[in-house]
This record gives structure tokens, C-alpha cells and sequence, in this order.
């Protein structure tokens, strides 16, 4: 049977523009919310999100590193982030100088929750203002989903499937999920696997808020704005950013000597088929989506010690999510550890999964848990499990869990291991 | 040079993200610049709104050339 490992890593996030800088950031506890700046967001509900720090700021991104002027000015920031944790990622696996016949089975899996709608936004009032023959030739491509994976396929001549995922904020999970198995299944010996998102414009704001599911109780105080398990949490704080993996077949991995950070188990998937926005009541999507990965994976609730969350620090989804964590792990919840990153990073939606399964993977790597923060006083049904409130906990970590649930009822849980 | 030419070029610049001394008259788009047939579309449009010019499909396909450009934005501006 052929295995799947992780080879590299990318990462675009509000704590940093690259995987390094945001992981030790987000195991010192920082938070990368603060007041909207993108925009002048005064009437809006929600004025606080996760941004992506300017190119100045001491973790800023800039994206002149890995990204084409040409092609920064037709594309929205989605496909900029993602162009470069693509990147980030084939460099840190070693396989900048791949040959034809490598590129021939090497493919690409990065997806995104809503793709280009700052770009669909202005590019709309060009249209309402200045008439059809004042919109931009590139509109279309420049805020298609699937066109992170065209652009990187394009930019490093990768050959094989060219897939991109939009499942809400299961995107990334689920992105990682299907390259596995698409290596698994001899389609590819090397997949670009991950999710982008950069939606914080004036319509992507308000959408969310008139869902009622963006924090509002925190204009002011932004860095206590995402609190998963917290009872006076309110709502999601919106991230942006992207996170991209190289995954890559065992032998295929070993024949190089790549560095390989661990092993993709198990993924599992699963729909609610109960509302548009609200997670079941229950939790039964995500309980059959964690109990599918682990099944697949082959292992006991007993042998995961870490678990990224959804935790979105919504007041309906953080218990359910809980709950039915509780509900599979039995007396295994004891010894386990669940943590929210949203707390530190906002919600990143199609980049969630990705960003969070690399937090996890940085997790095997360095044998420590990262925090939830602002967790101050937990909801009563949160007792007894360890949520790691406000700093980061160094424990063994043999096998980890993430999760990643959208809206549309969707579900995707993965499992990860280090290799023997 | 003339003042057009300036606009025009830094335009080109701009939108083809080139560095300014490869931005000659005699420069083709396509094969000097690296723009393919929907950049140009977004040149054209560029200059339209800079010049004030409707620049029509027909006139828009006969541009290849930055000379071309200013050529024809010279003998169209109002």
C-alpha cells in the first residue's frame, strides 16, 4: 500500500509569513487581531479581524518575494497567499529543481472558501460605475478558486492533477485530505495540498455579520475577541492568510532523502444534512467525520494526544465540536489535548484546515501543544478536558487529530502520526 | 520625448511590471515585454482611461508595438 508523508511546509498567516516566525509566535501566546485596516470599517458590526501584516510590520508578508508583479495586480490576495506558501513549501521539501519526469507526477490541491471576493466586489462597482468596457480582462481568473493551483502548476510546471477544493471552512482539511488519496491511489507521487482565503473586505465583513457569526462585543479590545470554550465568546474573529504541505509518497520520499515530518493516516468526511449555517445538534457530522479518520488510520481514541479544533469561539459550535469529541474519546479525553489556534490567528476559513493541519504537524515535530487564548472562564461543558488555556504546554504528542467544519454542513477530520 | 510617450511608458511599466529602459518605442508587447493578448487588452483600456481616447477593437489589434501605442493615442486625443 503506498503511504503518504508530509515533506514541506508554507504558511501565510496573521503571525507571520512563514512557518517559523507564526509558530513561534503562536506558542508565545500573541494574537494577530486588531482593528480593521484594509478598509474604513466605521459601520460595520464587526470592526476587528486577523489580517495579514503589511510588508513593514516586523512578521510582515511581502509578496514580491515569490509572486510576479504582473501577477499580484491581477489577482486578489487569496491567490498571492497561496502563489507563496506553495512556495515556501516546495522549497522546504527540497524540490525546487524537479525534473520533467517528477513534474509529470507531481499535482496540485489548494482550494479556498469563497475565493476573490474583494476583487468581485470592486470590480462591481467598476461595472456599475464605469460600464462592461471598464472591467478588467483578468476579473475572471484573477478570482477563481481553483486558480491558486493553476497559477503554482503554471509557476513550477507540475503536470499532474490540478484540483482545488471549496468546501467552506473544511476546504484545507479536506484539500489535504484528497491529495493523500490521490497519491494513495497512484495519481501522483507529490501533491501541493492546502487552502487560502482574503476576504477582509467591506462585503465579506458584513456578510458574515449579518450570519451572526463574527464577534462584536470586542471592537475594542481586539486581541480578546476569539475565545473559543470561553463563555463570553460571541462569535468568529476573520483571518486571512493560506497554508500549503507537500505531501509526498513514502518511497518516493525516502529515495531522496527528503526530511519527513510525519505520516497522513487517516481522513475522514462527513455532512450534517441539517441546516446551511448551524451545526447539528448533536455534533453526529463531526463525531462520524473524527470516528471515519481514526477508523481509517487505524488507531484508538488512547493514541491521539493532541487535537487542533474547529473551535471557531462561535457560542453554538466550540460545545458541540466538544461534545462530540467527548462522546468517541470516552475515558481517552482525559489524557488528551484540544486546543483552539483560532484564538491566536482568527478563523482563516478555506485556509483554516491547512494552516491548523500544519500546526499540527509542528506539534509532532517539536513535542508541544499550542494554547487556546482568552480562555478565561470555560463554559460548563467544557470541565475536564484539557484545553490548554494561555500558553503552550509541552507534553509527548504521538499522533494528532484536526478538524475542520464549514457552513453547508460539511466536515473533515484528519489524522497524523510520526513516521516509525 | 514627448510628454505622451512618458505616460504611455510609465503605463507599460506599471502594468507589465518591466523594468523603464526596456520600455523602448521599437518594443513589441509580446515578444519583448511578456504581455500576452489580455494584457494588452488591459493596456488598452489603461490608456483610454489616461488619454481620454476610445481606442476601438480593430485600432486595439493593429497596437503591438509601444510606438504604435503612442502613435495612435497622438492622433486620436481630443
Amino acid at each position: 500500500m503506498r503511504r503518504v508523508v508530509v515533506t514541506g511546509l508554507g504558511l501565510v498567516t496573521p503571525l507571520g509569513a512563514d512557518v517559523e516566525t507564526t509558530w513561534a509566535n503562536i506558542l508565545a501566546g500573541k494574537s494577530g487581531a486588531g482593528p480593521i485596516t484594509k478598509f474604513d470599517a466605521s459601520d460595520q458590526k464587526c470592526r476587528i479581524a486577523c489580517e495579514v501584516k503589511p510588508a513593514d510590520h516586523d512578521y510582515g508578508f511581502d509578496a514580491n518575494k515569490r509572486v510576479d508583479h504582473k501577477v499580484q495586480r491581477q489577482v486578489d490576495p487569496f491567490i498571492v497567499f497561496g502563489i507563496d506558501a506553495a512556495g515556501q513549501a516546495i522549497e522546504d521539501a527540497g524540490l525546487t529543481d524537479m525534473d520533467e519526469e517528477t513534474r509529470l507526477m507531481a499535482g496540485c490541491s489548494i482550494g479556498s472558501g469563497i475565493g476573490g471576493l474583494p476583487g468581485i466586489e470592486s470590480e462591481s462597482l467598476v461595472l456599475a460605475e464605469k460600464g462592461p468596457s471598464r472591467v478588467s480582462p483578468h476579473f475572471v481568473h484573477g478570482r477563481l478558486i481553483n486558480l491558486i493551483s493553476g497559477q503554482v502548476s503554471i509557476k513550477y510546471g507540475l503536470m499532474g492533477p490540478n484540483h482545488a477544493v471549496v468546501t467552506a471552512c473544511s476546504t484545507g482539511a479536506h484539500s489535504i485530505g484528497d491529495a493523500a488519496r490521490m497519491i494513495k491511489d497512484g495519481d501522483a507521487n507529490i501533491m501541493l495540498a492546502g487552502g487560502a482565503e482574503s476576504t477582509i473586505c467591506p462585503i465579506g465583513i458584513a456578510g458574515f455579520a449579518q450570519a451572526r457569526a463574527l464577534s462584536t462585543n470586542f471592537n475594542d479590545d481586539p486581541t480578546k475577541a476569539s475565545r473559543p470554550y470561553d463563555q463570553a465568546r460571541d462569535g468568529f474573529v476573520m483571518g486571512e492568510g493560506a497554508g500549503v504541505v507537500v505531501l509526498e509518497e513514502y518511497e518516493h520520499a525516502k529515495a531522496r532523502g527528503a526530511k519527513i515530518y510525519c505520516e497522513v493516516i487517516g481522513y475522514g468526511l462527513s455532512g450534517d444534512a441539517y441546516h446551511v449555517t448551524a451545526p447539528h445538534p448533536e455534533g453526529s457530522g463531526a463525531y462520524r467525520s473524527m470516528a471515519m479518520a481514526l477508523r481509517k488510520a487505524g488507531v484508538e481514541p488512547k493514541d491521539i494526544d493532541y487535537i487542533n479544533a474547529h473551535g471557531t469561539s462561535t457560542p453554538l459550535g466550540d460545545e458541540l465540536e466538544l461534545g462530540a469529541v467527548r462522546r468517541l474519546f470516552g475515558d481517552a479525553i482525559a489524557d488528551v489535548s484540544m486546543s483552539s489556534t483560532k484564538s491566536a490567528i482568527g478563523h482563516l476559513l478555506g485556509g483554516a484546515g491547512a494552516v491548523e493541519s500544519i500546526f499540527c504537524i509542528l506539534a509532532l515535530r517539536d513535542q508541544i501543544v499550542p494554547p487556546t487564548l482568552n480562555l478565561d472562564n470555560p463554559s460548563e461543558s467544557c470541565q475536564g478536558v484539557d484545553l490548554v488555556p494561555h500558553t503552550a504546554k509541552k507534553r509527548e504528542v504521538r499522533a494528532v487529530l484536526n478538524n475542520s467544519f464549514g457552513f453547508g454542513g460539511t466536515n473533515a477530520s484528519l489524522v497524523m502520526r510520526k513516521i516509525d | 520625448m514627448s510628454d505622451t510617450a512618458d505616460r504611455v511608458k510609465k503605463i507599460v511599466v506599471e502594468h507589465l511590471g518591466v523594468e523603464a529602459d526596456k520600455v523602448t518605442e521599437e518594443a513589441s508587447f509580446i515578444d519583448d515585454l511578456g504581455a500576452d493578448s489580455l494584457d494588452i487588452v488591459e493596456l488598452v483600456m489603461a490608456f483610454e482611461e489616461e488619454f481620454g481616447v476610445e481606442i476601438p477593437d480593430d485600432a486595439a489589434e493593429k497596437i503591438s508595438t509601444v510606438s504604435d501605442a503612442i502613435k495612435y493615442i497622438e492622433e486620436n486625443k481630443g
